[in-house]
């Protein structure tokens, strides 16, 4: 139940492009034509799929703070987690480039066709956000992040599948010239993300108990700069 | 002169300058035009856009009246001054006093709705120097359908003309849009002012104004009318029959409480073809399969008593058919043959999906009673995405026919 709850979450609700409007650069640029969107979305949904459960794995063993127990007692008060940009990042790179061979291999038309946005899923803003929500939300199991993972993916394809047939669609509308290519776009996605709402709120009011905070509870020294940045920039204004 | 001739007058009068097609609207709107086309034109129909729209606008107008006695009769009722309704034909409802609260309240909502909406559709035929088109017609009766009785007139006025705006003329106006106008405005106002938009007070006219004139101090009672759905969600009792919902006398929208007259109208456009009925009977069938999972869950013993969602699952599942906008939504909404699929398979699984999700919805989301809305305007997303693959596997099995037959 939890792993349904999980996945329709993060297909409908938590959707990456309509909630959180991540991933926007490759989903306007190669939104163009269904078939590469297919092509697209499926390798985000597979590098989602990869490495959100990976950075979990790296997550939990590595930088979270405790996180080095297994390493003796002398460890349990490291905290990584100020590494935790760099190490995803690391990870996702590795993994795309591996996704790259194995399309060019398998699929040269698919390769073609994506050109240089399958590169640049390494810097997919959705991909990062998948680990980063991954580990902010604080998904407590493995199979839970690789639904997690799977789950976005499949909520960004849907979203590059539904304006790819839009954008298909309105080719014949008499946009205004102004408009005309990202700005319609851009519009579109807006009113796309209208849609999208009728699932915001759900499932979160269920009448399950509150989740229990985790124990582990990063003590940060709350220093004021953001305040008085604040503050400067009201003056400033 | 008769008003005909002197607006052909001025129709001629402005011909070729800028102002012509502001001119050339209010002219073919009141009369036919006398020109006829000259050339190989070889399709002769007797209904163009403008007939189409007309014959939308006269399946809404059962609904219209109706909103208008029922606004003022539920006004009365909750203020305690005339006693319940039995039956459609009673006469405490057909009721002269009903239908002056009705005229004052729903009229300016209509003036407001036709008038910013044509301005607006006036100005970008102007700008853009193409014809006005009727496309507004419809969307203009249909918006102060489905708005709560006491919308301030303002915020119809900014929602119209953002739902025309975006919703419509930027795509480059009539069978442009992708998603449909009316439904645009009404999702733009139910987000931007939620709290006119649901609740207890809004859907019964007075109820507002009690509640300021209790906050002033004044000694009278709260009044409130809630929608059946909302009573529902919130584990209430139900104090209406299934004949009250049928025949619609119930507190919500102007237009989308009788399930009779909708289905009328709705019976009335599939008989003039103009809805499309494969939409309207699927996303029926949609409705009632997820009506029926949910009672299946709550006989099964799956959901216990103390959940949130036990009264609206426990609803028997013909039900959601009378209640709240569904109807509405399935006759006069869904079936926008602009932003529907456009194939006939692919509106069968529009249609569905409709009726599944808006029930979903209802059921599922404490933050919205109504779905039927967003169910729509979600499929409004996704119906390129259908259409698409249905072509797209009429293509694949037509080549393989062929590939069969040359072998």
């Amino acid at each position: 139940m939890e792993y349904i709850e999980l996945f329709l979450k993060s297909i409908f609700i938590d959707n990456m492009v309509f909630a959180t409007f991540l991933g926007m650069c490759s989903y306007l640029a190669v939104s163009k034509k269904v078939t590469t969107a297919v092509g697209l979305g499926a390798a985000v949904i597979f590098v989602l799929a990869i490495t959100v459960p990976l950075n979990w794995l790296l997550d939990q063993y590595l930088l979270q703070p405790g996180a080095l127990k297994w390493l003796g007692a002398d460890y349990a008060d490291y905290d990584l987690s100020f590494l935790s940009f760099i190490m995803f990042i690391a990870t996702i790179a590795t993994m795309v480039q591996l996704v790259e061979i194995v399309v060019e291999k398998f699929s040269p038309s698919l390769y073609n066709s994506l050109g240089i946005f399958l590169p640049l899923i390494a810097v997919n803003c959705a991909i990062l956000g998948g680990s980063l929500f991954m580990q902010s939300r604080e998904i407590p199991t493995l199979g839970l992040a690789t639904v997690y993972g799977i789950g976005s993916g499949i909520g960004w394809f849907l979203a590059i599948l539904a304006i790819a047939a839009i954008r298909e669609k309105i080719r014949y509308s008499n946009v205004p010239p102004a408009l005309r290519g990202l700005g319609i776009t851009f519009i579109i996605t807006g009113l796309m993300a209208i849609g999208f709402m009728s699932f915001g709120g759900m499932l979160t009011g269920g009448d399950e108990a509150p989740k229990e905070e985790k124990t582990v509870k990063v003590e940060e020294p709350k220093n004021n700069t953001d305040k008085e940045l604040a503050n400067n920039t009201k003056v400033n204004e | 002169m008769g008003l005909k001739s002197s607006l052909h007058n001025l129709k001629e009068k402005y011909k070729g300058t800028k102002m012509a097609p502001a001119f050339n609207a209010i002219h073919t709107f009141l009369y036919l035009p006398n020109e006829t086309t000259h050339g190989g034109t070889h399709i002769k129909v007797a209904d163009d856009l403008k007939r189409t729209m007309n014959i939308v606008i006269m399946a809404m107008v059962p609904c219209l009246i109706f909103g208008m006695f029922n606004a003022g009769y539920q006004h009365f009722l909750v203020l305690g001054e005339i006693g319940r309704a039995e039956g459609f034909l009673d006469v405490t409802f057909w009721n002269w006093n009903n239908l002056v609260i009705g005229l004052q309240k729903v009229l300016p909502l209509v003036v407001v709705s036709y008038g910013v909406g044509l301005a607006i559709e006036f100005l970008f035929a102007v700008i853009k120097k193409h014809e006005v088109e009727e496309g507004y017609l419809v969307t203009g009766m249909l918006v102060p359908l489905i708005v709560p009785i006491d919308t301030p007139l303002w915020m119809l006025a900014v929602a119209v003309a953002f739902g025309v705006v975006i919703g419509k003329e930027v795509f480059g106006g009539t069978g442009m849009n992708i998603l449909n106008p009316a439904l645009t405005i009404r999702a733009f106002l139910f987000f931007a002012y939620p709290t006119w938009m649901s609740g207890d007070k809004v859907w019964v006219h007075g109820a507002v104004a009690r509640d300021k004139a209790i906050a002033a101090g004044e000694n009278l009672d709260a009044i409130s009318g809630e929608t059946v759905l909302g009573a529902l969600a919130q584990g209430k009792e139900v104090a209406y029959s299934a004949w009250d919902m049928f025949y619609g006398i119930i507190p919500g929208s102007v237009g989308e409480t009788s399930a009779l007259l909708i289905l009328l109208g709705g019976l009335f456009l599939i008989f003039t073809k103009i809805g499309s009925w494969r939409i309207m009977l699927s996303s029926v069938l949609g409705a009632l399969a997820m009506g029926l999972i949910f009672n299946a869950v709550v006989s099964s013993g799956w959901i216990t008593e103390s959940s949130k969602f036990y009264a609206l699952m426990n609803t028997e599942f013909w039900h959601h058919l009378l209640i709240g906008g569904f109807a509405f939504g399935t006759v006069f909404m869904a079936t926008d043959p602009v932003t529907a699929s456009q194939t006939n398979k692919g509106k069968w699984i529009y249609g569905f999906l409709i009726g599944f999700i808006s029930i979903l919805i209802r059921v599922f989301n404490p933050a919205y009673p109504e779905g039927v809305m967003l169910a729509i305007l979600l499929m409004n997303v996704f119906a390129p995405t259908i259409d698409h693959y249905v072509v797209q596997g009429n293509v694949k099995r037509r080549m393989k026919r062929l590939k069969v037959k040359t072998a």
